[in-house]
């Protein structure tokens, strides 16, 4: 038998329900009622096309939930993932990619086609005019491109969490987790900043650590800041904290984990929306190779640029070593902050997998690595020679780490990419796994436990 | 050390690990030859292709880069006779298959590795030779299931065993009704105490399996044209399916073997070392059988980790370290549905006179930690674990340092393997225990890997 043969055709038992297809038809209308407004078409008014969008939208994916999981008992659900064609790299995962990333494109760079600033006026039409109401309900004010995706970000953590959360409903790891990770996008990412913006306060996640938050060293997010007052001056403070102290600290003791998979708000989205495509993350070592360059790259880059901008500051001169900071710093901007993290990041999510921008392009991550990789007491243990290489979590890593290969030989798992969210420890059919906080060595009783002969050289 | 060529038969997990530790320790040219598949994979995985969960390039443990960088020559092809007097091996011309690596006519060898595995055990039922009945051992085994069970109404499994439980969970992953024919009283009870069995059963049937215990298949009962359409069992009951899994264990692969001069019984005949009454041929895996079995342990052992320790020992033996078997405490794992389940030391399906048990069950009934001790000494002698995780290594220092009952439960967090925010049950199995001896014992309280190192390395 042919290798090849073994692509088995999509067998009929793994189709959806009517109730499913009813609510998948529901995202498609959500969809197309989208791009309707975005061409110009405004069939309804904007406080009814927002209830009709994000209504929608729920509504699908709650019902999707309920017909989904309603009769599978407790335990791993992913029966038929490789035979979907959203899941796996199917036609309509090539469709949804498509969807997603026009409408990055449009979002970054063409927000006048969302309706920004089109009317009268310069109000809102289309799109964006839809969340005029929530955003002057909010803050007393128009919405902008980013109040309408941060409120669409959000509901779809929200929701989509909902899905998570009843999906892992046995794991109270699982459960704890995305509890976080949704709590601190709807607090930390979105409530609040928008409620200090209608208090006529800098936007502040507290949460967004550069050099994630790129920004955080621009000339005019510090200027806003110096010029709020005491809450500006925290702002400062804590922002550099997070990064220079309190982090270290924490990864110290748990890991990159307590942000990379808790707290940030794009592991929130991917945690959430993005987990039905965690396993498309690429296994392969050459992967991890680009992996490497890649990260670390970025920051660089990221350093680098905050570094001219900050001199620019200080000095008040926007030449660095022949080079204009404020070119670099929207170089950076356009490369880093729009296309890889989010065309690609998001827009690719059906194609690529959940974690593309995590894994290869932030620079926060990058740095936690790094501290994960060399002074943290958090690593993956594996349970003796229990293992049976499977290959379960390896296949549902999102980061691309080949767990199995460590696993198998009875060793701890301390990689540098690893966010801790734990689904390898679920989908091993054996227990092999476990996530763990110990002490900050490379001590372990038995390194490799599979050997059974120790002491011996060969000639 | 003069270079050899290695031939090993089989690139299941016994050959493949002979091949990777000869690699490791020698320069000897080591050639896998395979009937079943150009690459290695990982046999325990075959349910999880057809389940949609994993496809077939991820059950395989290396990349394809990593056998030609390793110096592993691969050969796919049936060895049809070996000639032991001029040590040379026949390939089958006639056997075609598309591959990478297709066999030559014949190859000579210094030294010849027997790894040939198992094959599923045939009855002599009447009608065992309809189309769409099968045991689930290699590739072939599953594509055959994946033709035979498209489309049917009903699936049967005869047989309560690992691959039994594997066959009805990955029909059901499809909605295919199942029934699950059993010999027991309880499913795996030949194995597993009456109550852990029980509790098996019960998970069998939550998932909506018809599971038939103390039912025996009389006849399998098929149509004009030869396709199975149910079974009659020794009772005279009809069960219809349009597939049938026969699953009554498996046999050692041995049959090209048969009046080639090489002693066998059941299995190719060994000594601790491997070694054949042919000078230069060893078998290793579920293809051997020990003519003095270590006392306590099986004649035949077919699990991963066996197969695997005996590749790893037999590596070292050729090396020039010469090794005989030595796999230390019994072990093994599996999963019912559900439900996980880990063994370690020995746990008889009946308790006998000189051991005592303490067994633990859950509310919910999804979990259960039995331990076992000597009755006169005191000493642990093996764990049962159902839906709990232990540590291995915690778990065989106990029974290797025959360490007091007391003693263990007192410390039995120290084994605890399950998640973080998992439940203890460790804890209420130690209640019980106090409940039990009416004594009050004061438990380690803490668990994790700290912990268990502590434990680990106090002597």
């Amino acid at each position: 038998m042919s290798e090849r043969s073994m692509s088995i055709a999509n067998p009929s038992p793994f189709s959806t329900d009517a109730y499913q297809k009813g609510a998948l038809a529901l995202s498609a209308l959500a969809v197309v009622y989208m791009f309707l407004l975005i061409s110009g078409t405004e069939l309804l008014s904007p406080v009814l096309s927002f209830w009709l969008l994000t209504g929608f939208f729920t509504i699908s994916a709650l019902v999707y939930t309920w017909r989904a999981y309603r009769k599978k008992p407790a335990g791993i659900k992913n029966d038929g993932i490789w035979y979907s064609s959203l899941l796996a790299r199917g036609a309509l995962a090539w469709m949804a990619g498509l969807i997603f990333t026009v409408f990055y494109v449009l979002l970054y760079w063409y927000p006048s086609t969302l309706g920004l600033g089109m009317g009268e006026n310069g109000s809102n039409t289309g799109l964006i005019a839809a969340f005029d109401p929530m955003s002057y309900w909010i803050k007393g004010e128009a919405a902008s491109e980013w109040f309408m995706y941060g409120f669409f970000y959000s509901l779809a953590i929200l929701v989509m969490g909902v899905k998570f959360f009843v999906k892992y409903w046995h794991s109270p790891y699982q459960k704890w987790r995305t509890a976080s990770v949704v709590f601190f996008q709807l607090a930390f990412a979105f409530t609040i900043p928008e409620i200090l913006m209608g208090l006529n306060m800098p936007y502040n996640d507290f949460f967004n650590m550069w050099p994630l938050n790129y920004y955080f060293f621009f000339d005019w997010n510090l200027q806003q800041m110096l010029d709020s007052g005491t809450l500006g001056i925290f702002m400062l403070v804590w922002g550099i904290a997070l990064v220079l102290v309190i982090s270290p600290i924490l990864t110290w003791l748990y890991g990159k984990r307590w942000y990379c998979s808790w707290v940030c708000g794009c592991a929130g989205l991917a945690e959430t929306a993005g987990d039905p495509f965690r396993h498309l993350s690429d296994k392969s070592l050459k992967a991890w190779k680009i992996e490497r360059w890649m990260i670390h790259s970025v920051l660089v880059f990221a350093v680098v640029m905050t570094a001219m901008v900050l001199y620019s500051f200080f000095s008040g001169s926007n030449t660095v070593l022949f080079m204009d900071s404020h070119n670099v710093r929207a170089w950076y901007g356009f490369l880093i902050g729009a296309t890889f993290s989010g065309v690609i990041g998001v827009g690719f999510y059906p194609i690529m997998g959940n974690r593309v921008w995590c894994r290869f392009g932030c620079p926060a991550a990058a740095i936690l690595g790094v501290q994960q990789r060399w002074f943290s007491k958090y690593r993956i243990t594996t349970n003796g020679s229990q293992c049976i290489s499977c290959g379960n979590c390896s296949t549902y890593c999102e980061m691309g780490i080949d767990v199995r290969w460590y696993a198998q030989r009875g060793q701890d798992i301390i990689r540098a990419s690893c966010v801790g969210c734990g689904i390898c420890e679920e989908v091993c059919p054996r227990g092999v796994l476990r996530l763990e906080n110990g002490p900050a060595t490379d001590q372990r009783a038995v390194e490799q436990r599979v050997i059974t002969i120790d002491g011996f050289q060969p000639e | 050390m003069a270079e050899k060529n290695i031939a090993i038969i089989g690139n299941g997990i016994s050959g493949i690990t002979a091949a990777r530790f000869i690699r490791k320790f020698s320069n000897h040219s080591v050639t896998v030859i395979s009937k079943e598949s150009d690459h290695f994979y990982s046999r325990t995985a075959l349910m999880y292709i057809y389940m949609g969960h994993m496809k077939y390039e991820h059950t395989k443990p290396y990349e394809d880069f990593f056998w030609d960088k390793n110096r592993i020559n691969l050969l796919r092809g049936t060895v049809k006779e070996i000639d032991f007097a001029n040590r040379q091996l026949h390939f089958d011309t006639s056997f075609k298959v598309d591959s990478l690596y297709p066999a030559p006519p014949s190859l000579n060898y210094d030294v010849l590795i027997l790894a040939t595995g198992s094959k599923p055990r045939r009855p002599e039922w009447p009608g065992m030779d309809s189309k769409g009945v099968t045991g689930l051992y290699d590739l072939m085994d599953l594509e055959y299931m994946e033709q035979h069970s498209k489309g049917i109404e009903r699936g049967i499994v005869v047989g309560g065993g690992l691959i039994g439980i594997e066959m009805a969970e990955m029909m059901a992953s499809r909605d295919i009704p199942v029934s699950f024919l059993v010999r027991e009283s309880h499913f795996y009870n030949n194995v597993l105490p009456d109550e852990e069995a029980k509790m098996a059963s019960d998970e069998i049937r939550a998932h909506g399996i018809d599971l038939r215990t103390n039912t025996e298949v009389a006849e399998i009962l098929a149509d004009e044209s030869g396709h199975v359409t149910g079974v009659k069992t020794t009772k005279g009951e009809l069960i219809n399916g349009q597939f049938a899994g026969v699953t009554i264990g498996v046999e050692p692969n041995i049959d090209f073997l048969k009046n080639s001069g090489l002693e066998l019984n059941k299995g190719i005949l060994i000594n601790r070392h491997f070694e054949t009454n042919v000078e230069g041929v060893y078998a290793i895996g579920d293809c051997a059988e020990f003519r003095n079995p270590i006392p306590g342990r099986k004649s035949i052992e077919q699990l991963w980790y066996t197969g695997r320790i005996m590749g790893e020992t037999l590596a070292h033996t050729i090396c020039g370290n010469r090794h005989s078997y030595q796999p230390s405490i019994f072990f093994n794992s599996a999963k019912f549905f559900g439900i996980e389940y880990q063994v370690y030391g020995e746990i008889p399906c009946e308790i006998s006179g000189d051991a005592e048990t303490i067994f633990w069950k859950s509310k919910d009934n999804k979990q259960s930690i039995r331990i076992n001790y000597d009755s006169n000494r005191g000493f642990v002698r093996g764990f049962n674990l159902l839906g709990v995780r232990f540590r291995q290594e915690i778990c065989e220092k106990w029974i290797e340092e025959k360490t007091d009952i007391q003693k263990v439960v007192s410390n039995l967090s120290a084994a605890a393997f399950d998640q973080e925010f998992a439940t203890r049950p460790e804890r209420a199995f130690i209640e019980q225990f106090e409940r039990q001896r009416g004594i009050k014992i004061k438990p380690i309280g803490s668990r994790g890997w700290k912990t268990a190192l502590k434990s680990l390395l106090k002597t």
